[in-house]
């Protein structure tokens, strides 16, 4: 257990959907981490996809990845029983991870305030959708409703039409991440003092977090930025294009003029790329420094140029494969890579070289999944799957039984009293 | 100031662009002694691009320069004069922490990588962090967020099915990688505690990003089914989209994830007849007639305004929210309600915004006292008290370039 940075240390995870990905995180980083599911089990196992699209609850793709590494036992926290379960549980636990309507924990006596009491270390980390408290603190959401609410769907979209959102969940998955990094700043205290506390995460600052500098562009030149399409630029006033359809896909590119060298050196590239096969011919020699992107905001005749660019590349990319292109690109420094679908990502030889992907065994379903891996390589600390996702009760026996000493029979009157 | 979580600890930022400052950014705002290295002949390119103070550029006019930089100490230096590694290789020696977050090679062509700190500093905590990560065939390719997300999967799963795929705007793994890195960072510090030992971080954007594409990676890996774009439809949902609202391009989302939800959802519209018709009263029938649901929908919420739809419908229990422009973050209640954005008072741009972190902590909040360094801002005080230089070997660096100025920059900075 000492190979890893989190080993030796437990996580009680009592989330669902809202904060699944905290626990899966610190899980990567070695934390023992018990799920704890409501008898019948978490209703985050209903999210698909599934696995041959069977719709069932040990087969959710969804809760294959966020319930990674993590053991699973089952617990009633409305019965007094499961509620002191939980307290011994808690005595022996270095983070409580929750994401209930705040107050819940609370109103059943397992408020910070409590947990602390019965340990003073104990890390609680809270994920709700807005945070504890707050005129939108009991607020329903879903990913669409939260990455709107964050300001994120903004930013994305087609002039003209509704404002999009990425078409896979997101919200749930950014106020994990900052779950864990509370979780981790708090710890790093913990560990110099002694002392837990409570960190309290909203999932809409996470996405507001993610917005790069949309904000900021408000607070400095009272513009909002709002998606444009397949590019980059201000709806209306200018735009460049940064997706081009190829001949087998798309690829995209990232260019300019100005004083950003390495949009400048991308857009030198292609037109250098195109040159040989007498294309983009106009562009050759162009003074793309002198070509600041900013003078096409008060410069129709800037624009011009920019969407004769454009139509040019366009031309020139549809005679060239993907493959083609990005091998240039790497070669000559230009910020040009295919846009990759799912199929792209898992056969990326990049991905394969770094050993990014991982085999999990699935001994219920007589087969190993690969899963994606963890994104950093951290010397001799090896990144380990600690296990696949729990099913429903799976580890109730360690925990109960092995751990806190209950004796069957006792686990089948806790189990007929609806309590596991 | 109360004593801060990572006060003592000690980091030399070579880091640049999105994803590498915003690691050292979480420690300074933490406590940490943070010492950010640039140079005026090859600037960070976010001190290149807008948002510039009154759109007039200038290498520290830019918002978007100073976002991942609060309370760090600005240094400027050239890495490509031998006294300018010898400055460099100082940092690295007074450092528990050396970031990198060029293309690979950088910092080793420096003789700044980890395995040259490595062998004087044994215990020193290194990260690299890139779109690639540092090795593989790829790992030259020296590219920013967006072009990751496009490679990541992201662009893909963005915007209309029967229409191109779109950018993301927000170089959207730039702020999925540096949580990572900042806990592995983190923990790394306890790490070395206990054992003496130090560690490198290798990281690689892209992947950080897959990470939140998973169960569409696991979709194809298991059901050999390729995920599309499918603009605001949800598989489980429906009703499900954003709609159009009162006002010049305003809108509100709307999510209807149950049965009651429906039912409550039907009462806020007042239950008209469409309502009621056989097409939409099943959950099966509305997903079949989504487009139409969705227009009749449309119809309804054009005459409200989104603030109006969101708390009609949250006041019924129905998830949905405004589609909040920038400027709606800096009004929204809940936004002020945590503090989200506090100001700072910057020497070239005046008092303007920094985001909070996401968590709070209920012992130890984060504290930011120094807006994002103008470059080279803090010179004086890094070479002079950290790095133990004289008046004489400082006068001496800047006649020979060593310590950049604003005369280093290239022609295109210049003209403003």
């Amino acid at each position: 257990m000492e190979h890893t940075l989190l080993g030796g240390y437990r996580v009680l995870d009592l989330t669902d959907e809202r904060g699944l990905m905290c626990g899966k995180i610190l899980g990567d980083l070695g934390a023992d981490v018990i799920q704890i599911e409501p008898p019948g089990g978490s209703p985050a196992r209903n999210i698909g996809p599934f696995y041959h699209d069977i719709p069932h609850p040990e087969k959710s793709l969804y809760w294959f990845w966020t319930a990674l590494h993590k053991r699973g036992i089952t617990l009633n926290l409305e019965t007094a029983d499961g509620r002191e379960i939980f307290k011994r549980l808690v005595k022996n636990a270095d983070f409580v991870i929750e994401s209930f309507e705040p107050g819940y924990m609370a109103s059943l006596g397992l408020g910070y305030e409590e947990l602390e009491r019965i340990n003073p270390r104990i890390i609680m980390t809270s994920i709700t959708p807005f945070g504890q408290t707050g005129p939108y603190a009991h607020y329903k959401t879903t990913d669409i409703v939260g990455v709107s609410l964050g300001g994120m769907s903004r930013i994305y979209g087609d002039p003209g039409m509704p404002p999009n959102r990425i078409s896979a969940p997101q919200f749930y998955f950014l106020g994990g991440i900052h779950g864990a990094l509370g979780s981790v700043v708090a710890h790093y205290y913990r560990e110099l003092t002694g002392e837990g506390q409570h960190v309290d995460v909203s999932c809409q600052q996470a996405v507001v977090l993610s917005l790069m500098m949309a904000a900021e562009f408000w607070d400095m030149v009272k513009v909002n930025y709002k998606g444009v399409g397949p590019g980059l630029g201000l709806s209306g006033i200018y735009f460049t294009r940064q997706i081009f359809p190829c001949k087998d896909g798309y690829v995209f590119l990232l260019w300019g003029g100005g004083a950003t060298t390495a949009f400048v050196a991308s857009a030198r590239g292609v037109v250098e790329m195109a040159n040989r096969d007498g294309m983009i011919l106009d562009f050759k020699d162009f003074p793309w420094v002198e070509f600041d992107m900013q003078r096409i905001l008060f410069d129709v005749e800037a624009q011009k140029t920019v969407d004769r660019f454009i139509e040019e590349v366009s031309e020139f990319f549809r005679t060239k494969t993907k493959q083609e292109l990005f091998e240039e690109a790497i070669e000559k420094s230009i910020l040009l890579i295919p846009v990759s679908d799912a199929r792209d990502v898992v056969e990326s030889p990049q991905l394969a070289a770094r050993g990014f992907w991982e085999t999990v065994e699935h001994p219920e379903l007589g087969e190993a999944i690969t899963y994606p891996g963890f994104p950093i390589k951290m010397g001799d600390i090896p990144y380990r799957v600690q296990r696949r996702a729990p099913l429903i009760g799976e580890h109730n026996e360690d925990i109960y039984v092995k751990e806190l000493g209950f004796s069957k029979e006792k686990l089948v009157l806790l189990k007929t009293r609806g309590v596991i | 100031m109360a004593k801060q979580i990572f006060d003592g600890i000690k980091v030399a930022d070579f880091s640049w662009v999105g994803v590498g400052p915003q690691i050292a950014r979480e420690l300074a705002e933490h406590g940490a002694t943070v010492v950010r290295v640039e140079c005026h002949k090859y600037p960070d390119t976010l001190r290149t691009l807008p948002p510039f103070k009154d759109w007039q550029s200038g290498i520290d006019r830019s918002a978007f320069g100073m976002a991942f930089n609060t309370n760090k100490y600005g240094l400027s230096v050239d890495l490509n004069t031998p006294k300018g590694r010898e400055v460099g290789w100082k940092l690295c020696m007074w450092a528990d922490v050396v970031t990198d977050g060029m293309v690979p090679g950088t910092m080793a062509k420096w003789g700044l990588d980890y395995e040259s700190c490595k062998k004087i500093k044994p215990d020193i905590i290194y990260y690299s962090t890139c779109q690639m990560g540092q090795k593989g065939p790829y790992s030259k390719f020296g590219g920013y967020g967006m072009v990751g997300t496009a490679y990541g999967g992201y662009s893909h799963l963005l915007g209309w099915p029967d229409k191109d795929p779109l950018s993301l705007f927000n170089n959207y793994s730039d702020f999925i990688a540096p949580w990572y890195l900042t806990c592995a960072v983190i923990l790394a510090l306890l790490h070395r505690r206990k054992t003496g030992k130090g560690i490198y971080l290798d990281q690689s954007q892209v992947e950080a990003g897959v990470t939140f594409l998973a169960p569409v990676m696991l979709d194809y890996i298991v059901n050999g089914r390729i995920a599309n774009r499918m603009g605001n439809r949800d598989p489980y949902m429906a009703p499900h989209g954003v709609y159009p609202c009162l006002g010049d391009d305003r809108w509100v989302a709307i999510a209807v994830s149950s049965e009651e939800e429906w039912e409550d959802f039907c009462c806020v519209v007042g239950n008209p007849e469409w309502t009621k018709d056989p097409r939409f009263t099943t959950f099966l029938g509305r997903k079949e007639n989504e487009e139409e649901l969705d227009r009749l929908i449309g119809e309804w919420t054009k005459d409200f305004t989104a603030e109006q739809i969101m708390t009609l419908m949250q006041d019924a229990g129905v998830p949905a929210g405004v589609v909040e422009t920038a400027e709606d973050l800096f009004n929204d209640p809940q936004l002020k309600h945590r503090e989200h954005f506090r100001f700072l008072e910057h020497k070239a741009i005046g008092r303007h915004a920094y985001n909070a972190p996401a968590y709070r902590l209920s012992k130890t909040p984060n504290h930011i006292w120094k807006a994002g360094p103008c470059l080279g801002e803090d010179n004086e005080y890094v070479y002079k008290e950290i790095l133990g230089y004289t008046d004489d070997e400082i006068a001496d660096m800047l006649v020979e370039g060593v310590i950049t100025t604003e005369t280093d920059m290239p022609e295109a900075l210049r003209q403003g």
